[in-house]
Parts: structure tokens; sequence; C-alpha cells
């Protein structure tokens, strides 16, 4: 199933979620709408799903209007983030639902049904929980129970709304991995909402990064990653040191302070230059673009982390390497690996 | 602990059982007799009847208000919330005059129905009408809370899953509500039982038609017959004893089938 959306628009009184949005996604694409909160993604979702409409613009299946239909004839499966099981009835029963409701002609019989129930159940290896009470699962296996009852309708496109947002960090990482290998087991076509760039990157084929209602950049994780499109998708994926620059006259300056970096094809003016902590390279000073002095260090994981205080005013904290000797007080050099200037 | 078990005793436990002492006094002979007289036994019926009458079409009706109230947004939705409360509130004489003069023959009401040929005030109608007034709360205060409660999101989820609206109300929505519901019928209904105040004015008050058992009980104290008095009493206490027994095992079982969060 592709899914093509064009010229999306929706508003909220003068609020508006979606500014004139536009996606292409492909046959068994599993997609991932990263974005801050407020940036619409949910509501494109929802819009995809038919729970709520646009005020203008597209939508269509296989090059099928969407938007003619509702939730209920599009044969959509959605994840909700707080899981929205029916507390009243057991597990088996709440994956059972999508087909004992059923228009009675196409409905199956209930040996098909049950059988059909523990075939899912085994999928997301919670057959042992069938009799139980939504109440007495972990949020982990409740959401796994609501993507077994998703899937149960055998659903066209399956859509999940922050899935993981609700669980700890350790049952988000498990059920990131496992999210990416049941999506290789069943290849239906899926997105879903996530504000955590980690699970993005790391459970995504492509990631569409929004903000403000509009999309910045779609692109494979590496593409977001290594060559954001605009300033905010540099800032929000992956930590990145900010400083603002000023361009002119083939000089890129932060405050009055030369920096020995090209200015080709820059446009002249207020920019902001963006670096990843750890494309900056630690040298003696003297050597580098900037020069600084250590104000403290600490150990962080595989790195050590240093804040910096460069002589052009700003203070930045940069990852080194563990090996690297960095001691507060030291006065350092240093140098850009990488880096994207955008115009402010 | 002990204060819950003394305090508890003193405002219910023995007043009961004074109750049941001072039936005692009777022979079982002239128990049953008081009690199979044409005058009591339609007293109770008219009681519990109507009783159970004004608390189903009660159940209906403040489900439907507790809908409106918690789904839908509307100018004054506030003011008619707060007067759901009223016959909270209302000393139960003044509602009884105010539903009197309302439906009485030349009322507001009451002229219209006549013209239709139905009469309300002075007739058991009157007193299921003046049921329904006092009940409605009960069931109302005790759904709001769970609706409200209710997550949205399982409506979502049922009508993605292909569930048509009527098939989400009756699977989804209803089971959840089931054990306030329930909660509310009883409340609603014990109330109606117990009702004195607003009923006898609207009720006519005709022995065997529209006479209610509190009623029967007072003019039988007024009468000195203090043991027929509390033998009715005593039949009254154990049905809605029965009945709000019944309702608590159902609404266990309700509940079981939906385990707290």
């Amino acid at each position: 199933m592709t899914i093509e959306v064009r010229n999306l628009v929706k508003k909220f009184g003068s609020f508006a979620a979606l500014d004139g949005v536009d996606l292409k996604v492909d046959n068994g694409e599993l997609l991932a709408l990263l974005g801050p909160s407020g940036s619409g993604k949910t509501t494109l979702l929802r819009i995809i799903a038919g729970l709520d409409w646009p005020d203008s613009g597209e939508v269509s299946f296989n090059g099928e209007d969407a938007l003619a239909q509702g939730a209920r004839e599009r044969h959509v499966g959605f994840v909700f983030q707080h899981y929205a099981l029916f507390r009243h009835m057991t597990v088996f029963e709440n994956v059972a639902f999508g087909l004992r409701v059923q228009p009675r002609a196409v409905r199956k019989d209930e040996a098909t049904i049950r059988a059909r129930v523990k075939e899912l159940l085994d999928l997301v290896q919670l057959d042992w929980l069938a009799d139980r009470y939504p109440s007495q699962l972990s949020g982990g296996q409740r959401q796994r129970i609501a993507l077994a009852r998703a899937l149960a309708i055998e659903p066209r496109i399956l859509l999940l709304d922050e899935p993981f947002g609700a669980l700890d960090a350790k049952v988000r990482k498990e059920l990131r991995r496992w999210l990416r290998s049941l999506h290789h087991e069943i290849n239906v076509t899926s997105i879903f909402v996530t504000h955590d760039q980690e699970e993005a990157l790391e459970v995504a084929n492509r990631v569409v990064v929004m903000d403000k209602g509009r999309i910045e950049q779609i692109g494979s994780p590496d593409d977001v990653y290594e060559t954001p499109a605009t300033a905010f998708v540099h800032g929000f994926i992956g930590e990145s040191i900010e400083l603002p620059v000023q361009v002119d006259g083939g000089v890129i300056r932060l405050g009055d302070r030369p920096l020995q970096l090209t200015a080709e094809g820059l446009v002249p003016g207020a920019s902001k230059l963006f670096v990843r902590r750890h494309d900056m390279l630690v040298g003696p000073p003297g050597t580098g673009a900037f020069e600084g002095a250590v104000q403290h260090v600490r150990n962080f994981g595989p790195v050590q982390r240093a804040e910096v205080a460069l002589s052009g005013g700003e203070t930045i904290e940069i990852d080194a390497p563990r090996d690297k000797e960095l001691r507060a007080g030291d006065t350092i050099g240093l140098n850009p690996r990488r880096y994207r200037i955008f115009a402010a | 602990m002990g204060l819950t078990l003394s305090w508890l005793s003193i405002i219910i436990l023995i007043p009961l059982a004074g109750l049941f002492l001072k039936s005692f006094e009777l022979s079982p002979e002239q128990f049953w007799n008081i009690l199979s007289s044409r005058r009591t036994l339609n007293a109770l019926r008219v009681s519990f009847g109507l009783a159970f009458a004004a608390a189903c079409v009660n159940l209906v009706m403040g489900s439907i208000i507790v809908w409106a109230l918690v789904r839908y947004r509307f100018p004054g939705r506030r003011i008619f919330d707060a007067i759901v409360d009223v016959p909270f509130a209302l000393p139960t004489a003044v509602a009884g005059v105010a539903l009197t003069a309302l439906f009485a023959e030349k009322g507001w009401l009451g002229a219209p129905l006549a013209a239709l040929g139905i009469k309300v005030a002075f007739t058991p109608v009157g007193i299921f009408v003046a049921m329904i007034f006092i009940g409605i709360p009960f069931v109302v205060r005790t759904v709001q809370p769970v609706l409200q409660d209710l997550d949205p999101e399982i409506e979502e989820a049922a009508g993605s899953l292909g569930a048509s609206r009527w098939q989400t109300i009756i699977r989804v929505i209803l089971p959840s509500l089931a054990p306030a519901l329930l909660t509310g019928l009883a409340l609603a209904f014990a109330r109606a039982v117990g009702e004195y105040g607003s009923v006898i004015f609207i009720a006519g008050n005709l022995p065997n038609v529209s006479e209610i058992a509190p009623l029967l009980i007072v003019i039988r104290l007024s009468e000195f017959r203090y043991a027929d008095a509390t033998a009715i009493a005593v039949v009254m206490l154990v049905v809605s004893f029965v009945v709000i027994f019944a309702v608590n095992r159902l609404q266990r079982w309700a509940q079981s089938r939906i385990p707290a969060r």
C-alpha cells in the first residue's frame, strides 16, 4: 500500500497544526515522523487514520481517495500512545475485537477467530497472557497487545502514535528492536510518530522531520544525521554546538574574531554555525579556528565532555576521546572536522 | 476502627435492631395479618413498583443527560450541570408542592395533559413523576465521574478496528460504565422507596390506589398502632436490604470484569 499526502492543511483555531504537508510513503516502508511536540506529526498520523479531518488537501491510498472514507472503512491499524485497550475484556477478547465486529456477511466463525487470535498472540510472544485483563499487564506487554489487536484486522497500513512514549527506557529499547524485526516479518506499510530522535534513527527506513506544521527534511536516517537540510534539523537531531556567526566579505566572524573557515557559497549576513560535539577536534592553542579555555571536564561514557569558554565569549560543550589529556584551566585550539552554516 | 464501629452501631445498627425487637411484640399470626391486609399489600406494591419503574427511567434518562454533560460543550452547560443537583438540595416538601402545582388540573403541565385525558396529580402517575424527580441526580452523579475518566481514545480504537457507533456503545462504552450505572440505579431506587415529603403532596393518598408504604406507617403511628407500623417498616427494611444486596453482587460481578487500572 502506498500513501500519498498532498498539500495538507489543518488548523485548530488560529494555530496551524499542519501547514501544507506533502508526503509519499512507499509500499512496505517503515517511516518515522519525527519532531518536537506541536510539530503536527500526530495530527498528520490521525488524518491518515481517519480520526481527524484536514481543512484542505488530499490523502490517497494506492491512488484512491482516502478522505472519502471514515476510519472504519479505511482498514488502518492504529496503535495509541496510551494503548487504549478495552479494560473490561481479556487480552484474548481485545485482540479478537476487530474480528468480532465485522459485518455478519464476512465474519469468520468462532474457530477461525480463535486460531487467528492465537496466531497473533504468538506473533507478539504473549500467548500465555490470553486470559488476563489489561490492568494485570506491564506497559510493554500492553503495547504489544495493542499492536496484536491492530494487526488482527489485517490492516493495509499500520500507524503508531508514540508507541513507546509511555514506557521506561529499557523496555523502550527492547521494543524498538522488536518492532523493527516484526515489521520485517509482516512487511506492512507502517508510519510511527516519535519525538525521540534515537528511536526514529534506529527503527525507521526513512525519517520525516517536522517542525511547526511543515516538513523540514525527508531522508534516510544517515541523510538527516549527516547532511541536515535546515538549521532546525541540525539542532534537533544529534547534539550540536550552535554558534551565532556573521558572514561578510568572504569572512566568517564569531563576535569580532574572524574564523579560519571557508565562507565560500554562503549568503552574507547573520548566520548560525552548527558542529557536532564530537566533530570539534582539540589541538594545541593557536592551531584551530577557535580558541578557548577549558572550564571543567567530566567523563561521560566513552568520551569526556569538556565545557570550553571560547575567546569570542560563547561557552560550548565538546566531546573528546577519553585518552586526550584535558584539564580545567587549559587553553586549547578547536578545529571543526565538519560543520554547517545556515543563514539565520 | 473502634470509633468507626461504635459510630456505625449508634447511628445505624441499634435503631434497626430496635425496629426488629419492636416487631417481635407481635405474634407471627398478628404479623402476618397486618402484612397480608389489602391496604398494606397495596401500599408496598405502590412504593416498590413505582420506585423501581422510576429508577429504570432515571437510569436511561440519566445516562443520556450524563453523556451530553460530559461529551458536549454547549452554552449553559455549567448551569445545567448545577441544575441536576436541585432535587438533592430542595426540601422535599417544597418539591412536592411545586410538582403538585405544576401537574394539578389547572397547572402549567397538568392542564394540557388533562386535555389529553391524562391525570397526573393525585394519581399513581403523580407518585411516579415525583420519584423520577428526586432520583435523577443519583444516576447522573454516580455515572458522571466514570464517564469523564473513560478515555475517548478507546472509542477511536474501536472505530479504527471496524466497529460501528452502535457496536462501540454496546461492546465498549456500556460495559465500562456498568458498575456505575448499577450503583446509580440502586441509589435512585433506594431514594424513591424512602421518599415521603414530595410524594404525599402529589399522590392524593387514596388507600389501595395511591398510598405509599411510608405514609401508611405514619398513619398507623398516628393511630397509636405502633406494632402495625413497625411490621410494615420491617418488611420495607428487608426488601430494601435484599435489593441493595443483589445490586451489590451484580456490581461486584461487573467490577471483577473491569479490574481497577
